[in-house]
């Protein structure tokens, strides 16, 4: 049975109709037009389907829609404003940290979790990356975008 | 046409950014699962659980509405066939099974839930057969043999002769998105849109497939999430059944993979065998090679023929030999076809030639360096295949520079064998596009067109997979043109609109694709004769110019003898890789993998640094822990739970410097680069994990429980 499921998307409130134990990868996908997230693997293993809920990174195909009742949901299509990018996104266009592009909405989002809280991976970019899979890069264009983001935003003084 | 000096370019040569980049960035992308298609159909393939048999019978049971379902089968196939270089390959069985997996039945709904479960209701009775899964067991697919001087008489005459075997395994893909097409008819004609590399091969398989004229069939490319060779030929079945389905129901049809589906039923590298036997004199001078090279090329020919012969024009590697005896041989088996993975076949041989270089160093007692140097090939020198090294490889310099950059040698005197610590070397080489006459049957076609805005529109069927296609194309015939790379734009590949540039494989693409791009620019940029490209199109409407392509005078193959110039220039590299080796747990770490490349003049300097760490870290993923565990021929951990690839926790410090030496027919000089990359890892791995273990390990993937042992 579906029900009505309401959330913050990238600072708007939805409300969307999904069955409560759809993964909410789909939810966002199918019911709140949002393809920006996308799909690997299914199984949490690979990281496309990134998204950040209420501060916490998270595997959307793993959680059920439900739980995002009420919660805050960022995805890839929230970070840049009207004619800026945000800073990791233009650090990975600048570093080559994107290239086929799938991984890429998931591994930004992230970059961007690992900036806001660097205390939660002590291991530093690679292992705040480790659950994000790449198959283009070999990651070392990704780790110079996630250098580069950090001079963006130190320059800036803005917050990631 | 010539080469004109890096200082005089604008565009060639600079890291312009990625001209789809915003889009990749910000998720605007549109890739063919983010489509939407309203009143569309979700598909689905019922596949053999069989490896070899026939069906008996096929029952739908269940609570499954099944009146509401579109099901196809073999009898609603106009031509039962997917055309490639053979059309062996059925697009849905007919009665007969020759491999698990293998598409029986496709049905779909507009409910995608319903058709996993309908997929489930449906039974299957087989009568079984014994397959075949070994390599040399079943039919051979299809041999070259290859001979130069008098091999005999030189290993009969021999000081030293030394042999090996050597193999290597299967490989998937994993790009990161699945396979996937939407079909819709218009009448007769049909559209497809999809993730794929070649739009001209679909194109030409449901031409085939649904006894269809070129211009009912228009193949629009999405962006893709990565190829690698794995959506070369395997796309056009998906595209097949898409269309298959959405002509018997008359609607839209989705037909988007899971990952599971996609890693059991999709191709894979074909795994090899190689014996390797060489003579040669006690201070390491070759005298002659023999190579026999097999391979498993699964259950239908696809493009095993072309893998196949890649693989043994690389067998002998950068190394002069006075007399050689190749012999290639790929077979039939009772797997999922084998297919194009970036190297095609190249990785496999050169792994042999190359683990073989180390252990007869070895052997000889001398550095495995100085074995190299001793035997590099140098400008006039012939190949094997007779062909006349016209360009200078620079290996020495290639080498000098990689030792150097490593400290390879106060490394290697100072790191014990079995040290826990090891150091090992590779030296390669690339052949840049088709091999021998390909790029003459090819016959590669480029357009470009003037536009409104005073730019121009580059027209082709290469697509961008990641690489950064549009991008260094838009450079190319910027710099041509004499305009800003910001006003050339990239048709996105549809059959109905670009001309057919070949295939995106082969490493083809920058060099020979864009010279053709090149040449195309400036015989626009000749036809507008200093006019401002904005004024003409305001006179005269779109300028359209296209070029074909032509080969290059004296560059002569005989498919016979299988001799002659195997390709028109070659790209080189040396790798030198470290590995730490845990002494618990066995785990082996490659920490730094240092590549001296040249790959001609570089387009895109991030760009080509992205090719070639990216398939650096596809080779070590290869060689030290994907490791595709086949039952009966099929990969049984088609997951990502249990087929690892690298990720960035264990990345390895990958150093790359350009050492370019220009190809004077590439785009700008410019030689492959896309594949390259993926030869050199896996025997350098092996050789420094043998160094710092002690072991003579003579395959890939090496995985750690085998080091334990
Ligand atoms: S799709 Fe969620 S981890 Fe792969
Ligand atoms: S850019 Fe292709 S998978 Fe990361």
């Amino acid at each position: 049975m579906k029900q009505s499921i309401s959330f913050t998307l990238n600072g708007k409130s939805v409300t969307i109709e999904a069955h409560p134990m759809q993964p909410l990868l789909y939810a966002l996908r199918d019911d709140a037009d949002a393809v920006g997230t996308k799909y690997g693997c299914g199984e949490g293993e690979c990281g496309a389907c990134t998204v950040i809920l209420n501060d916490e990174l998270v595997m959307s195909c793993l959680v059920p829609a439900v739980q995002a009742e009420g919660a805050r949901v960022e995805t890839i299509e929230g970070l840049a404003d009207a004619n800026e990018l945000h800073a990791v996104q233009q650090a990975f266009l600048e570093s080559g940290g994107a290239q086929c592009g799938i991984c890429t909405p998931g591994m930004i989002m992230a970059g961007v979790h690992h900036l806001r809280h660097p205390e939660r991976a002590p291991g530093g970019v690679p292992e705040a990356l480790e659950g994000n899979l790449c198959r283009c890069t070999g990651y070392t264009r990704i780790f110079t975008a996630m250098k580069r983001a950090k001079e963006i935003l130190s320059a800036n003084g803005t917050a990631p | 046409m010539s080469i004109t000096t890096e200082k005089e370019l604008k565009f060639v040569g600079k890291s312009v950014l990625r001209k789809e980049g915003i889009d990749k960035v910000t998720g605007r992308a549109q890739y063919i699962d983010d489509v939407k298609t309203p009143g569309a159909l979700y598909g689905k393939t019922l596949r053999s659980k069989i490896a070899c048999g026939r069906i008996k019978s096929i029952s739908f049971g269940g609570n499954i509405p099944w009146n509401e379902f579109t099901i196809v089968d073999a009898r609603d196939v106009p031509y039962n066939r997917v055309m490639l270089i053979e059309s062996d390959q059925p697009v849905l069985c007919d009665g007969v099974v020759l491999h698990k997996e293998e598409p029986i039945l496709l049905i779909a709904h507009e409910d995608a839930g319903l058709v996993e479960e309908a997929l489930r209701a449906i039974t299957v009775e087989y009568e079984k057969e014994p397959g075949v899964f070994e390599i040399g067991q079943g039919k051979v697919l299809k041999q070259y043999d290859i001979e130069e001087g008098d091999w005999q008489k030189e290993f009969a005459n021999a000081e030293v002769v030394f042999e090996g075997e050597y193999r290597t395994g299967a490989q998937e893909h994993v790009y990161i998105e699945t396979n996937g097409f939407i079909a819709q008819w218009d009448g007769d004609n049909i559209t497809v849109h999809g993730s794929h590399q070649c739009p001209y091969y679909v194109h030409k398989a449901l031409k085939y497939a649904f006894k269809l004229q070129d211009h009912q069939v228009n193949v629009v490319q999405m962006t893709t999430g990565g190829g690698f060779g794995g959506k070369e030929d395997f796309p056009s079945v998906v595209a097949i059944h898409a269309a298959l389905l959405a002509r018997k129901a008359r609607r839209p049809v989705r037909l988007i993979y899971d990952r599971a589906e996609d890693m059991a039923s999709s191709t894979k590298r074909h795994p090899s065998l190689s014996r390797v036997r060489t003579a040669c004199t006690k201070d390491g001078v070759l005298r002659a090679i023999e190579f026999n090279f097999y391979i498993d090329g699964g259950a239908y020919v696809t493009l095993s023929p072309v893998v196949l012969s890649r693989g043994i024009l690389h067998s002998f590697g950068p190394y002069k030999w006075p007399a050689a005896k190749l012999h290639a041989q790929c077979y039939f088996t009772n797997s999922p076809p084998y297919g194009a993975f970036r190297g095609f076949g190249a990785p496999q041989s050169i792994f042999a030639i190359e683990a073989h270089m180390t252990a007869l160093a070895d052997h000889l007692g001398m550095d495995p360096a100085e074995l190299r140097r001793k035997n590099f090939i140098h400008r006039g020198d012939a190949m094997p295949t007779g062909q006349i090294v016209e360009e200078t490889p620079n290996m020495e310099a290639l080498m000098d520079r990689a030792l150097e950059l490593s400290d390879y040698k106060r490394k290697r005197g100072a790191w014990k064998r079995g040290s826990g610590k090891g150091i090992g070397l590779s030296t390669f080489m690339h052949g840049t596009g088709f091999t021998g006459s390909g790029e003459v049957y090819l016959a590669s076609r480029v357009g470009i067109a003037t536009t409104r805005n005073g730019g121009a529109e580059v027209r082709v069927s290469s697509t961008e997979i990641g690489q950064g296609t549009e991008t260094v194309f838009a450079q190319i015939a910027a710099e041509a043109l004499g305009i800003d790379v910001a006003k050339v734009s990239f048709r996105r590949p549809e059959t109905k609109v670009v001309p057919n540039s070949g295939p995106t494989v082969a490493s083809r693409t920058c060099s020979i694709v864009g010279r053709l791009v090149q040449r195309a620019a400036e015989k626009m940029k000749q036809r507008l004769a200093g006019a401002d490209i904005g004024h003409h199109y305001a006179e005269h409407g779109e300028a359209y110019e296209e070029v074909e392509y032509v080969p290059r005078p004296g560059l002569v193959w005989d498919d016979n003898t299988y001799k002659g110039s195997a390709y028109g220039a070659f790209s080189w590299s040396v790798n030198v890789v470290e590995v730490d080796v845990d002494p618990v747990t066995a785990m082996p770490k490659v920490h730094t993998l240092t590549s001296t490349v040249d790959i001609g003049t570089i387009i895109n300097p991030v760009l080509a640094y992205g090719q070639v760490e990216g398939g650096i870290a596809q080779a070590i993923g290869w060689s030290t822990c994907e490791n595709v565990v086949l039952k009966e021929g099929l990969m049984e951990n088609h997951h990502l739970t249990n087929y690892v690839i690298p990720t960035a926790a264990d990345a390895a410090k990958i150093v790359v410097e350009f050492m370019p030496n220009p190809y004077s027919e590439g785009a700008f000089g410019a030689k492959g680069v896309g594949e390259l990359p993926m030869d050199g890892p896996g025997p350098a791995i092996v050789s420094a994990i043998n160094d710092a273990i002690n072991a003579r390990f003579t395959h890939i993937p090496l995985m750690p429980e085998e080091m334990l042992k």
